[in-house]
């Protein structure tokens, strides 16, 4: 897209764009008050306003000049990290934190592109044991160790 | 006289055996991350926040406050050793530090760094002691108008200071403060932006924000590039300085020390500004600039020293004002939030014992890491051949025990992971994260002192302008805004932080 010299300002200007709409949009859903007397949605719709304007100079400014491309997204970092830690907040009040450990150090050692299985489930083991010996046992956080049936 | 007493009552506290435990456990967790590249401050006080809920206030702040400043003492280790910034204000020790190394001066380097630092440790600890008394005398006369200026103030100055274009810092601020006043209004008693979650009612947590945008993130960035380390020594030996290099070394520890002390109080300053600044300084007052760059005593000495100045007094601001000047000090924020303490000038009259011993603490922390660190760096170098695919599984995983404790509920670790995913997106559109930290923490607080001052002028704005407090605070951040966006000095500024990077 040619008329888009600096990508990072033009893209990063609609998010707030977007973002400020949104905060105008819902926010008209709470009493807006008077200068004097507040209501709550008085301050969400000036900062509503505000990333409105915002947003607006920063896409305008990213049509001159010349600036950075986005760089690209690499997905599979993005998906394994984040999908593995949801993943752990899933299982490890079902199948205790022991063997969410090992799951998780699994699957988000597979996010690097020099993933080694072996060397990754001995640390998912040795983790396990630290972090149920650290959390549970040291500073008594509320997480099973084991899987329900096993208690 | 008063000050002596305010010390010892302070040092009363810091000595406690579980206070100095726990500042042990705070400085060693520090220097552990600060070696580390790949995980800063901001995210292991997040990972630490929900293990602290048990202890008492004084204890947690004294540990979440010594990983803050052991990871200066950390950070040079690794830049030293591997020219490799193990925290982004050891980025200049990298310049000479390594340079040394390779001449097999490690030994010096290591011991300058952490000498200057202890120096500039006990400086800074003193110096907070001074003028806390009297900021907060003076905060204590402010009215909601003066505070919501001096918020705009300091979250003006923080993005000012800081790198990346004003513009979007300021948009990121005004998101922050967006998020923060998530869910129920304290004065209607409606739930904003929950969209009938129960869990977003109480809001975001600070704990999810700062792990996604400063953890998560930063970890899925690391990955997409394929790093490479190697250590420049692995054997160190010789800790200690030469006469010559001894001479040539403290000067520069006294400016750097100056230098971290101002800038650390200022908005937006701290570890990073600071180490820059001097940096710059000393190689102009340098007789002979050409050695800069080639291994340099001074440009080890100034930086590091002034690193751990600005760590400590960017304190200042948080304890006798309650507005935090970046986004380490955010998350103390959020720690005195969490244990219930409106951080403010109020704290060191309602909780004496928390605010002189966690200024205590600070010195004792510093001597620690003196003691401790010198001897102990062949266990952190040990640390450093551990590859990056072996350490992020395990970051992640305190990160996700961290927040899945904060209320036992999977919720946070979505919205974790979505600050997670919004942390890359910023980054690889150029909008620097902490600014949305800082607007995060404040915003609860500037809404109600908004309300507050404007209830008490009958709506009409210019209460803003007509209080000489009120309006010399706006003033000074129109100013900053204005002077920043002058095309001359945008031009030397952006200079300035090529230069960084």
């Amino acid at each position: 897209m040619g008329f888009i010299k600096q990508p990072k300002d033009f893209w990063a200007g609609l998010l707030f764009i977007g973002l400020g709409i949104f905060a105008i949009w819902v926010g008209s859903n709470y009493t807006l008050g008077s200068a004097a007397r507040m209501g709550p949605g008085y301050f969400p719709r000036i900062l509503g306003i505000l990333l409105l304007v915002l947003g607006t100079l920063i896409t305008a400014r990213g049509l001159r000049g010349h600036g950075d491309r986005v760089p690209a997204w690499k997905w599979r970092p993005t998906l394994v990290v984040l999908g593995s830690v949801v993943l752990f907040g899933f299982i490890v009040a079902k199948i205790g934190l022991a063997i969410s450990t090992v799951i998780l150090i699994l699957v988000a050692s597979a996010a690097s592109h020099e993933f080694r299985p072996k060397e990754a489930i001995v640390a998912g083991v040795l983790l396990a044991a630290l972090s149920v010996g650290v959390f549970v046992v040291g500073l008594h956080l509320q997480l099973p160790i084991w899987p329900e049936f096993s208690r | 006289m008063e000050l002596l007493n305010h010390l010892m009552l302070g040092f009363g506290v810091a000595l406690l055996p579980i206070n100095l435990m726990y500042g042990l456990i705070g400085v060693l967790l520090g220097t552990l991350i600060g070696v580390l590249p790949g995980i800063g401050p901001v995210a292991t006080i997040a990972m630490l926040l929900p293990t602290t809920y048990a202890l008492q206030p004084v204890s947690a702040l004294i540990m979440l406050a010594g990983i803050y400043y052991g990871a200066q003492y950390g950070g040079s280790t690794t830049a030293i050793l591997l020219n490799m910034p193990g925290e982004s204000s050891s980025v200049v020790t990298c310049l000479d530090g390594h340079q040394m190394a390779l001449k097999g001066q490690a030994g010096a380097a290591l011991a300058t760094a952490a000498l200057g630092s202890f120096f500039a440790g006990t400086v800074a600890t003193m110096l907070i002691a001074g003028v806390a008394v009297p900021l907060s005398e003076l905060a204590l006369k402010f009215g909601p108008a003066e505070y919501f200026s001096l918020m705009v103030l300091g979250l003006i100055g923080a993005v000012v200071l800081a790198s990346g274009s004003l513009l979007k810092a300021i948009a990121m601020i005004i998101a922050g403060l967006l998020m923060g006043i998530v869910g129920t209004d304290v004065n209607s008693g409606t739930q904003r932006f929950a969209f009938g979650i129960p869990e977003l009612s109480d809001g975001i947590g600070v704990v999810g924000v700062a792990m996604g945008l400063f953890g998560f993130a930063e970890i899925i960035t690391n990955l997409e590039s394929t790093m490479k380390r190697e250590l420049a020594t692995s054997k160190v030996s010789g800790l200690w300085l030469t006469k010559a290099q001894f001479k040539a070394a403290w000067p520069a520890v006294l400016r750097g020390t100056g230098i971290g002390s101002v800038l650390g109080i200022l908005p937006g300053g701290g570890a990073m500004l600071s180490s820059f600044a001097s940096y710059t300084v000393e190689k102009k007052l340098a007789s002979d600039a050409s050695g800069f760059g080639k291994g340099a005593i001074q440009g080890v000495a100034g930086p590091e020293s002034a690193n751990n100045a600005g760590a400590q007094t960017s304190f200042i601001p948080l304890l006798t004002l309650g507005i935090p000047e970046n986004a380490v000090m955010a998350m103390m924020v959020g720690a005195m939030t969490i244990h219930n303490i409106q951080p403010g000038p109020q704290v060191m009259t309602s909780n004496p014992g928390l605010f002189w011993g966690l200024i205590a603490s600070m010195w004792v922390g510093n001597l620690m890491l003196v003691v401790l660190n010198l001897p102990m760096i062949s266990i952190w170098i040990k640390l450093l051949t551990v590859p990056y695919r072996m350490l992020y599984p395990a970051i992640l995983l305190f990160c996700a025990i961290g927040v899945y404790t904060v209320n036992n509920t999977n919720m946070d670790i979505m919205l974790t992971a979505f600050f997670g995913f919004m942390g890359v997106l910023f980054m690889k559109l150029g909008c620097e994260p902490a600014p949305l930290l800082l607007g995060f923490v404040l915003g609860p607080m500037m809404e109600e002192n908004l309300r507050r001052a404007m209830l008490l002028s009958r709506g009409d704005p210019t209460t803003f302008l007509t209080r000489p407090i009120s309006a010399a605070m706006l003033a000074a951040a129109v100013l900053l805004v204005v002077i920043i966006a002058l095309p001359n000095i945008r031009k030397t500024r952006e200079v300035a932080f090529q230069e960084e990077t």
